[in-house]
């Protein structure tokens, strides 16, 4: 088919801080919405010279193939004690963690809370899609009861793993975080609702207001065994029941 | 003229079919053609219905959609 956008707008296209390069992640994943989403925020700041971002241990550990901004690759979990030291050492750089739910709610839990316990002047973006992408779909800190992971065969059974883990409210509790939601991306409304989210971690940050927390819901359809249509259902119906959607607090 | 326009990077679409939902009027469907991943790839199956809303853009998780909109007579 002919293309012709001559006499046309360009209203959408790659944000400028992405590089060429293609995402690793599996087809209809959501780590890939929230990327292009940070990038985005990253481009409408105009701070795409002073962030450094860092890299988590899993599916987002090429981030720095695709920002053009700086990243760091931290060790397993200590993605916000990096932020940390980074923000610590040149407090004029804008630094943001990206970090999934075995990252920052399992290996990395003493670090997470205590960032965010510090009030540490940096964006944390916690993707929960409630397994174990990369490793191959082990059962995490926050997988719902029930649920079939290569670890729990027959489910997650509350007696022997416990019960799925709301971060979130627990980093909410504390005194010096000064914003704190959860997000999902499962439809139009909910990526651009998760887009003014992020852009006002951003900008909390650049305000030196102190420590934001953006939980997303995201998806694994592999690892969810599901087509990525059904995975965006499954949050829809299933895992916002248990973990509910909205600022918990916003002290910005 | 279409009131919308896509381009759509078939080497970088994963056929992961959210944009297809995503879209209301509706525009996109599997085009059957593999790209060179092998992947299913999209394509504008009615692009006169385009309206240029980008809710495919937003969706999509590869970054594989420009959205063009038809310039509004001054």
């Amino acid at each position: 088919m002919p293309v012709s956008t001559e006499k046309m707008v360009k209203v959408f296209g790659r944000p400028g801080s992405l590089t060429e390069a293609r995402f690793t992640y599996c087809p209809g994943c959501h780590h890939g919405i929230l990327t292009r989403i940070i990038a985005q925020t990253i481009d409408e700041l105009g701070i795409v010279e002073r962030t450094v971002g860092v890299a988590p241990v899993g599916c987002a550990v090429f981030a720095y193939l695709w920002y053009r901004c700086d990243v760091i690759q931290a060790s397993h979990g200590r993605a916000s004690a990096v932020a940390t030291g980074v923000k610590r050492a040149n407090p004029n750089l804008i630094v943001f963690a990206y970090q999934g739910d075995g990252d920052f709610a399992s290996i990395g839990t003493a670090e997470s809370i205590h960032a965010a316990n510090r009030g540490e002047n940096i964006t944390v973006i916690f993707v929960n899609n409630q397994v174990y992408g990369m490793t191959g779909g082990e059962m995490a800190p926050t997988s719902l009861v029930g649920q079939k992971t290569t670890t729990t065969p027959d489910g997650r059974d509350p007696a022997l793993f416990g019960y799925p883990i709301r971060f979130s409210e627990m980093i909410a509790q504390l005194d010096a975080p000064v914003y704190v939601t959860r997000q999902a991306l499962y439809d139009t409304k909910r990526i651009m609702d998760a887009t003014k989210a992020i852009k006002k971690a951003f900008t909390n940050q650049l305000e030196g207001k102190g420590y934001s927390l953006v939980e997303v819901l995201a998806t694994c359809p592999t690892n969810w065994r599901m087509k990525p249509t059904e995975a965006n259902k499954h949050v829809a119906e299933v895992v916002t029941k248990v973990f509910p959607l909205g600022d918990l607090i916003d002290r910005g | 003229m279409p009131k919308g326009m896509l381009i759509i990077d078939k080497e970088r679409c994963k056929g992961c079919g959210l944009c297809i939902v995503a879209c209301s009027h509706p525009v996109l469907a599997f085009s059957g053609e593999l790209n060179r991943s092998g992947y299913n790839v999209v394509h504008m199956e009615r692009p006169e219905a385009c309206v240029g809303c980008g809710f495919c853009a937003l969706t999509c998780p590869d970054v594989a959609i420009e959205v063009y909109r038809a310039r509004v007579p001054a």
